[in-house]
């Protein structure tokens, strides 16, 4: 374990992704009590205040305080992002797994329903179910999520097909395991790696997908995201441009951070990859 | 050979057909399970449609009549691209997207040349001065431009030169106030073009130059290479007429694992800049919930990515002899 880290932070550009995201995690944990202001509170007197010493990203067109509004913009992004990586893992897992494992039938029919899930370009068919079905964080997170496992359960598969016939499977079998300890407790753990760098980047794709779908004017008008302050401030844009500048870059901080995570866990996974460099 | 090539296209192309018909039912599925009233999904919501209109495109659609009738004459009316009445526009469905394609297909033709060509020289260029410091600056570039979200890239852009600089125009393909003809308008729509095609390219040439620069890492070392050199061929021509083709490969595979994210790149760079393309239109679409529209915009570019990958894939094999044509 130890020798996994020297090697994760062997890379500077690795440390500073999770640098990076630590901030941000704890910003958004801390939330209230690192913002200044209520993020909801307009005045008229403070319309459109450029950055300074009392609103140290300005205000918007309404006098809302930028930084407040981030915060709390950080915490709804990265619960997108977390949420829908989380769940598109764990249905990847599954179907991967299962598929992997048994073989036959049930590869081959989890495998034609996977395609057919990949055939649909899924940031489009994530436009259409959210504009359908209204735009709520969950129905966000839902089409997000059921739209980015094929990835998670192709990979999973491949692991398993390449560590299922290994001796320590055919020992835990022979010892009398049944089918899902053998699964979850013998093979999982040894497939986990590549996983794991295949759902830190679907973190970052969440993210950027949510960012996108608001700016098409999808995003969730009750739970402001990061996405949702860039479209609204984006009309006014020529005389406040900091209420677009600071939450553009905050997505693409936390895009960032978990690009460069994902990278460096792949150095840990494939050190021969690092050497060659 | 030929033969071969040709039966394998044929046969590749003929895999579209049942992909199609999935995304046609996966579309008849959402009109049918969304809230509301189907006939809203096809000619849009408020008092706008006449009753004549309603009842005929019921009757078109056949709404009135069992479910598996309906999927049978839906079938029947994508198939014959009819696919609905867009009541924003006052105008069928396929011929406006028909008619706001070109402007797509201009940005997105300009940008991938130009993030191609660039995206190559500058893997090259990094792939063949390993850990330099010029190499070490082009990663960390790369590893930016693939986390830059494409619409904040685009906002600073029209900030900067267009709001600010005023060097380009922030709206739209061309001057409607001023228009032009001949080589004016040609002059007129390049410059409009620049900031679009510079936002739209970066994610794309991060992407070729990540790939190219690995790739060239690889090559240089591989045995051909050493005996090119050895025989005394310039460095110049080892690289290009060498190492280069074998980068073209890895390219395309990665252009078409990413053509999804490249169009959805697409649609969010012609928002930011009122490009009149496909992008637009979908959020036109989306701002006005013309689901007419944005059903038949989803089952157009749905059918696009299907058939472009079946291209990517034959164009792999294309170019690389060795992989067979079974």
């Amino acid at each position: 374990m130890t020798e996994h880290w020297r090697l994760y932070f062997r890379n500077w550009l690795s440390v500073l992704g999770l640098v990076i995201l630590v901030v941000l995690v704890l910003v958004s944990v801390l939330g209230p009590v690192v913002a200044p202001f209520d993020p909801e509170i307009v005045g008229i007197d403070r319309r459109a205040l450029a950055p300074g010493t009392v609103h140290f990203m300005g205000t918007d067109e309404l006098g809302r305080d930028v930084f407040s509004r981030a915060v709390f913009g950080v915490r709804v992004s990265l619960l997108v992002g977390v949420v829908a990586a989380l769940a598109s893992t764990f249905l990847g897992i599954l179907v991967g797994s299962m598929s992997g494992y048994f073989g036959g039938l049930m590869d081959h029919a989890l495998m034609r329903i996977t395609e057919l899930f990949q055939v649909v370009p899924q940031f489009f068919l994530a436009v259409v179910l959210v504009a359908l079905f209204s735009a709520s964080v969950v129905n966000i997170i839902v089409a997000i999520a059921v739209l980015s496992w094929p990835a998670i359960a192709r990979l999973t598969r491949a692991e398993f097909l390449s560590l299922k016939s290994r001796q320590f499977v055919d020992a835990a079998r022979l010892s009398g395991a049944s089918d899902s300890t053998v699964i979850f407790r013998e093979i999982l753990p040894n497939a986990m790696g590549p996983i794991i760098v295949s759902s830190t980047l679907l973190v970052g794709r969440a993210m950027l997908t949510e960012a996108g779908l608001s700016f098409l004017g999808l995003g969730d008008p009750s739970r402001v995201s990061l996405g949702v302050m860039l479209y609204q401030s984006r009309p006014f844009i020529q005389f406040a441009w900091w209420a677009a500048l600071f939450p553009g870059l905050l997505i693409f901080l936390a895009v960032l951070s978990t690009n460069l995570i994902g990278d460096g866990l792949n150095d840990v996974i494939n050190p021969q990859v690092v050497e060659e460099r | 050979m030929g033969r071969t090539l040709r039966g394998y296209v044929t046969g590749r192309l003929l895999q579209a057909v049942p992909l199609i018909f999935v995304v046609m039912t996966i579309n008849f599925i959402l009109i049918h399970s969304a809230p509301g009233d189907p006939i809203h999904l096809l000619i849009g919501e408020g008092g706008f449609a006449s009753e004549e209109l309603i009842e005929q495109t019921r009757a078109e659609f056949g709404l009135d009549r069992p479910l598996h009738v309906q999927f049978l004459s839906y079938l029947g009316n994508v198939l014959q691209l009819n696919l609905g009445f867009s009541l924003r526009y006052r105008q069928d469905v396929f011929d406006l997207i028909m008619s706001r394609l070109p402007a797509s297909l201009l940005l997105m033709g300009t940008a991938f040349v130009v993030s191609s060509i660039a995206g190559i020289l500058l893997g090259l260029y990094a792939g063949t001065r390993k850990d330099t410091i010029a190499d070490r600056i082009a990663v960390i570039l790369s590893i930016l431009g693939y986390s830059m979200p494409v619409f904040f890239l685009g906002l600073i852009m029209l900030s900067v030169f267009s709001i600010q600089l005023g060097w380009f125009p922030a709206q739209g393909m061309y001057d409607i106030r001023n228009p032009q003809t001949g080589w004016g308008l040609v002059k007129d729509v390049a410059h409009h073009l620049v900031l679009p095609v510079i936002t739209y390219s970066a994610f794309q040439l991060a992407l070729i130059f990540r790939v190219t620069r690995v790739k060239m890492q690889q090559v240089m070392t591989e045995d051909f290479i050493i005996t090119a050199r050895a025989k005394g061929v310039s460095d110049r021509r080892v690289v290009f007429r060498h190492a280069v083709p074998n980068t073209l490969l890895p390219i395309v595979t990665i252009l078409g694992l990413n053509l999804e994210w490249l169009l959805a790149g697409s649609v969010l760079t012609e928002t930011v800049f009122a490009w009149p393309g496909l992008g637009r239109l979908m959020f036109d679409a989306v701002s006005a919930r013309d689901f007419p529209l944005l059903m038949g915009l989803f089952m157009v570019i749905s059918s696009f990515v299907i058939i472009v990958n079946l291209l990517t894939d034959v164009l792999y094999r294309a170019i690389d002899p060795r992989v067979s044509f079974q």
